[in-house]
């Protein structure tokens, strides 16, 4: 295969970016949730 | 002739998701299944476009980054049109989901933003020989990056959020002019970036052995956007009704 390095590093930047970004928010969500649950247990258990 | 009195229901419109419950409950089934299509089409997309398709006759296997640069730079453009229009529900129909959207899609504009710089950086080194050229259509993403970082800096900018977001709306309807430049900039000017491949009204300049794992490609990333951009979005509705509880807690304590 051709150009490899650049291929690679585009790759594993396409993955990184939004699974970074994925894990972040769904770390952000539960954190959010458990807040919630603890200050309005109804709202968080009728999501 | 009078016009006879409507018997239809009340026009159902987009208000009804700002009632944080029901966005919650809607969000939270579309969620998962947002992000497993974005794993499947992205792990299929991706796949195919680096093991799968041709290398082209003239780039070699260089052509590969098109299935991450070119679904980054559809994403860069469609997020901050995105971005865009809340801005318009938030100055015109004041919906109270719109600010907290465009709050959460700008960081996730941004990044994608990068990711077609970078990518089309790394593209361009073997097949250009330089990592930037000052041409229209670089220096016009490159605006288009600094736009998302000004609307993130302008909304955290105020002590009262409300005048964030208004400062932050405009910015971004005033930077929706950028987008038709960005799009033709290949056109109107002579830049070393190629023109499109890929038109709605021509049919495509690429074999179909390319075009499916890059449509492939594409639809991942929008799902993956937009099932980050969701779940971000979730997270900022809970944590404004703890806000909201939190502070009419402490003035019913006094």
């Amino acid at each position: 295969m051709t150009h490899l390095p650049y291929i690679v590093a585009s790759y594993a930047l396409g993955l990184l970016v939004p699974a970074g970004f994925g894990l972040a928010a769904l770390l952000r969500m539960r954190a959010a949730r458990r807040r919630l649950a603890a200050v309005d247990p109804r709202m968080a258990a009728s999501q | 002739m009078d016009a006879a009195p409507s018997l239809a229901p009340p026009r159902r419109n987009l208000h009804r998701f700002a009632n944080p419950g029901r966005f919650l409950r809607l969000s939270g089934r579309v969620l998962p299944w947002l992000a497993g299509a974005a794993m499947l089409l992205l792990g299929a997309g991706l796949g195919w476009g680096l093991l799968g398709a041709p290398a082209d006759w003239q780039q070699g296997d260089a052509v590969r980054i098109m299935f991450i640069h070119v679904p980054a730079a559809q994403l860069a453009l469609g997020g901050y049109l995105g971005l865009a229009l809340c801005a318009l529900a938030s100055v015109v129909w004041r919906h109270p989901l719109a600010d907290l959207a465009a709050v959460e899609i700008g960081p996730v504009g941004a990044a994608f933003t990068a990711l077609c710089l970078a990518t089309g950086s790394i593209w361009g080194k073997p097949m250009w020989g330089t990592w930037w050229e000052w041409d229209a259509r670089m220096t016009s993403v490159l605006i288009l990056f600094f736009l998302y970082l000004g609307h993130i800096a302008l909304v955290r900018a105020f002590d009262e959020p409300e005048r964030g977001y208004r400062a932050g709306a405009i910015l971004a309807l005033v930077g929706v002019v950028n987008l038709p430049i960005i799009k033709f900039s290949v056109e109107w000017w002579n830049t070393l970036h190629q023109p499109a491949s890929i038109s709605l009204t021509k049919a495509p300049a690429m074999h179909w052995t390319m075009l499916a794992p890059l449509l492939l490609c594409s639809l991942g990333y929008a799902c993956a956007f937009a099932a980050i951009v969701t779940a971000r979005l979730r997270a900022a509705v809970m944590e404004r009704r703890i806000r909201a509880l939190m502070l009419a807690r402490a003035q019913a304590a006094g």
